[in-house]
């Protein structure tokens, strides 16, 4: 009963505001200028303290903004990190994974970015490695069954190859597409499949034609 | 010549009303199930819809036919045929009234006759999911294969107690036992009429033992390849056949031709102002709420699964039809059977 | 998929049905290469992709606002939701806080939307499972809430009704009485339906035991929204991360016990009378004031990256969104729930009947649209 009476008091508050004086009252949230989070180093924060204790060397960088952790994961400690993290840290829950393209980045092409939760304190973090092209990313299916289907998303939208995957096929385009349409790269009005794919039954520039050129 | 005529003139009558009563059965099942779901149902064709079963019909006749590449072509042409000839051959021995008038035949065998005629018509769905040389075909006329045989048991049974009942095998007979009885075969048979008619219902793949053709699962069961004419056969055999349990029903359990409470009732019966109507109407009101139940369950009930149906048929409703069997013919003897 | 554990059947008859992407109960185009022996399954390797729009890179060319539309198109029976998730991200990233009663607007369009997500789940999976009827029982409610949808914002299937700050109009006169007849007459109608399947012997032999996962193995797997809660997992996005005003709202996360396709079922069905539950609260205490925050007229996130995710009606539905600075999306991902919980299948199905794989579909309440973007 008191937790109603609480919410219905916040809920007509703001009712109330727009009555008064606007000079005198404070701005309301949403009448005033927005809070822009800042992101700021976060080595301190718990969870990535946990991880470094855990696995030594795991934690490259770490950020929080808006609330939320991000931890840069070098390549060669990704799989201990990830074992480590639902083992002993009880991340069991990997919510998202997926890849971000920064086309020229010295640091490497392509961001993973992994999303974990844990149902113990209800928190998350964001862990994130950075990938050149052509590099391996180890798969974490052993660690995270649910990780089969992001990885093979991501291989087929980034062509990020992801080492001691179970079955790495495409999984939204057909199988004989060339291309990765999520890279920065990839033209936005798409490719000539056609031609690209069949080459000795589409003449080049055209797309299928009726009859598909079999005599 | 009245040997060949008159039968010749029953036959085609009995032909037509069927095949005509079978199409507007689809008109009746979406009228029913539409106020079941709250819609309106067909409403379009001609006055209030009463036109949509002959624009059905119509729309079958001139469909495209096709056969599969792969079938098995001769096969798939037959199997349409043995379904839908055994379904109207049972008519033959159908009594629709107390006169030779009203039926066509009557053969002292007459309920073997049924049991046996109507069986093959499970030929017709095996082949035709067979020949289909689809594999959703296949598992439905496996599946209907299955569920036939496993539910002729049962039915065999029950059908069985009615015999122990009536001492005889002529459906003619059967109702006129019970008209001299002053009982209908339902009160001492209610366990029997209950096996009889869910077996019914199993056997003419109807909710909920739609298995062979469950179209979330096997998209159109044993005649998924099937269009046009061929696939109306399998329509009307469905349709013949839910009429022919129902007609079963009620001549077994339900006193055929007589009107309610014949002999309590009888001086009712009498009189002048329902005198004159024809014993088949009520013979065809008693099928009717049979051909309704069928619709109601249809509007209300899932669909079994195949290993359930299996269970049911041969864990539930056989023990249950034999013992039935064994009280009722103790009860047939203890009380002075006839022979 | 692994194909170890059928080394066992080698010597079975097996046969290979192609299920779909043409099938009366794959909710769309999905196709599922289910291997058989007689009626068991003994793998299923659901094929995707049909639907692929590459949304993710169309938003990468959109405005902020421009990319709303573009997730109704997702998951198309939970418009309201798609857009939630949306802005929500955006907002987040910006620091923008709404006007409470857009919040509370918001609150009550993505209850209804889960009310008629859940209407279409139950017409379908009862569909799926032979029983007619309830299709046409739960369409017609759910075209009163679509009606009421109209109403708001115009359109009755692809919304598009919130922007990034608040909600782009106030309520037409009369909706929240309109609204509240609705919510009033709907518990009912939901018992109606219950009465049909809950204690129908046949659904309970169809469902019960059918499905199973259990609560360790669906965390494994990732599900999230009704099919893990039917495992037994107590786990609500907006009980563990409100968004808008959940907390201020009182309602109970139902969940299951055996992780069955009749638990969830009827967690689904007691997740409809929470949502009743909830609009009502919204009902009464849907304050005065604007429905828009002050906002920029061009949305311009900062640099850096945010993930926000809700309670959609079929699981969490998530949005990573990466901003560069500019105006348009530098790369938004979206985490579809029916993706993830659609992989749990060949898990849930291996060893069962084929009628069974039909309801297991069902239950997961999948939506091509979603899983193949």
């Amino acid at each position: 009963m008191a937790e109603e009476d609480k919410g219905a008091a916040r809920a007509s508050a703001p009712a109330g505001a727009p009555a008064g004086d606007p000079a005198a009252a404070p701005k309301a949230p949403w009448e005033d200028k927005p809070v822009t989070p800042v992101p700021h180093d976060a080595g301190a924060h718990p969870a990535v303290a946990e991880l470094e204790a855990a696995v030594p060397g795991a934690v490259a960088e770490a950020v929080e903004m808006a609330g939320q952790v991000t931890v840069v994961v070098p390549l060669n400690r990704l799989l201990a990190a990830c074992q480590a993290l639902k083992e002993q840290l009880g991340y069991g829950f990997l919510v998202d994974l997926t890849v971000v393209d920064w086309p020229g980045r010295e640091a490497g092409r392509f961001d993973v970015v992994y999303w974990l939760h844990r149902h113990r304190d209800e928190s998350r973090l964001r862990v994130k490695v950075r990938v050149a092209e052509g590099q391996e990313v180890p798969s974490v299916t052993p660690v995270w069954k649910v990780a089969n289907w992001m990885e093979r998303e991501a291989f087929d939208m980034f062509g990020l190859y992801f080492g001691g995957h179970p079955n790495l096929e495409r999984i939204l385009t057909w199988e004989g597409f060339s291309g990765h349409p999520l890279r920065k790269d990839f033209p936005l009005e798409g490719i000539d499949t056609g031609a690209a794919i069949y080459p000795d039954v589409f003449p080049p520039g055209g797309g299928p034609v009726a009859g598909g050129g079999e005599e | 010549m009245t040997y060949l005529v008159i039968p010749l003139v029953k036959i085609v009558v009995i032909l037509l009303v069927l095949i005509l009563g079978a199409a507007y059965l689809t008109f009746f099942e979406r009228k029913i199930l539409a106020y079941i779901q709250i819609r309106l149902g067909p409403n379009r064709v001609g006055p209030k819809g009463w036109l949509q079963a002959i624009a059905d019909a119509l729309k079958l006749f001139v469909k495209e036919d096709l056969t599969p590449a792969r079938s098995e072509k001769f096969v798939f042409l037959l199997a349409p045929v043995l379904i839908i000839v055994p379904a109207l051959l049972v008519f033959a021995v159908i009594p629709f009234g107390p006169s030779d008038i009203w039926r066509l035949t009557d053969i002292n065998v007459a309920l073997l006759f049924v049991l046996g005629v109507s069986s093959v018509g499970i030929y017709g769905i095996i082949l035709g999911g067979w020949s289909s040389n689809n594999k959703y075909s296949l598992m439905g006329g496996l599946r209907s294969a299955a569920q036939l045989i496993s539910y002729e048991v049962p039915m065999g049974f029950a059908v069985v107690t009615v015999v122990v009942m009536a001492g005889s095998l002529s459906l003619v007979r059967i109702v006129e036992v019970q008209r001299e009885l002053g009982v209908w075969f339902f009160l001492p048979g209610i366990v029997a009429l209950f096996v009889y008619f869910v077996c019914g219902v199993a056997e003419t793949n109807r909710n909920p033992f739609d298995l062979p053709e469950a179209e979330s699962e096997l998209v159109g069961g044993f005649h998924t390849e099937y269009s046009g004419m061929k696939w109306a056969f399998f329509f009307l055999g469905e349709y013949a056949n839910m009429i022919v349990i129902s007609a079963m029903a009620t001549v077994l359990f339900f006193g055929g031709w007589l009107p309610p409470f014949p002999n309590l009732l009888a001086p009712l019966w009498a009189l002048p102002a329902v005198a004159w109507v024809p014993p088949p109407f009520w013979f065809l009101l008693k099928v009717a709420a049979f051909i309704f139940l069928y619709m109601w369950f249809r509007g209300t009930f899932p669909r079994y699964r195949f290993d359930q149906l299996m269970r049911l048929g041969w864990k539930v409703l056989l023990p249950v039809s034999l013992a039935n069997l064994m009280v009722v013919a103790l009860g047939v003897l203890i009380l002075g059977g006839r022979s | 998929m692994e194909r170890t554990h059928l080394k066992a059947f080698a010597d079975a008859e097996e046969m290979e049905i192609s299920f779909g992407p043409q099938h009366p109960s794959t909710h769309g185009v999905l196709r599922l290469m289910v291997k058989v022996d007689g009626e068991r399954i003994l793998d299923v390797k659901p094929i995707i992709g049909y639907l692929h729009r590459g949304t993710e890179k169309l938003f990468e060319r959109e405005t902020y606002n421009g990319c709303i539309p573009h997730t109704d198109r997702m998951d198309y029976t939970a418009a309201v939701t798609n857009n939630q998730g949306l802005v929500g991200a955006v907002e987040r990233l910006m620091g923008i806080t709404i006007p409470p009663r857009a919040a509370y607007l918001r609150m009550i369009l993505a209850e209804l939307q889960r009310l008629a997500s859940h209407l279409v789940w139950l017409a379908t999976h009862a569909l799926d499972i032979g029983a007619q009827t309830p299709y046409f029982y739960c369409f017609e409610e759910r075209d009163k809430i679509l009606d009421l949808f109209e109403e708001y914002c115009g359109a009755r299937l692809t919304t598009n009704c919130m922007r990034v700050g608040g909600m782009p109009f106030d309520l037409t006169p009369g909706w929240t009485d309109r609204c509240r007849a609705f919510i009033e007459q709907f518990p009912a109608k939901v018992s109606d339906w219950e009465r049909l399947l809950t204690k129908n012997r046949i659904w309970r032999e169809r469902t019960v035991g059918v499905g199973v996962i259990s609560a360790a193995d669906a965390i494994e797997w990732g599900l999230t929204g009704p099919p893990l809660r039917g495992s037994g997992v107590r786990w609500d996005i907006r009980k563990v991360f409100p968004y808008d005003r959940y907390d201020e709202v009182e309602f109970d996360v139902p969940i299951g016990t055996n992780g069955d396709t009749y638990d969830r079922y009827l967690v689904r069905m007691e997740e409809m009378r929470q949502s009743v539950r909830i609009i009502r609260q919204c009902l009464e205490r849907l304050p005065d004031g604007p429905v828009m925050a002050k906002v920029p007229k061009i949305i311009k996130p900062p640099k850096g990256e945010v993930y926000f995710s809700v309670e959609a009606p079929k699981g969490e539905l998530g949005y990573y969104l990466v901003s560069e600075g500019g105006d348009t999306p530098y790369r938004l991902h979206v985490r579809p729930a029916c993706f993830i919980n659609l992989q749990a299948l060949p898990e849930m199905v291996r060893g069962q009947l084929v009628a069974d794989l039909v309801a297991v579909i069902g239950t997961l309440d999948i939506v091509l649209g979603e899983i193949d973007r």
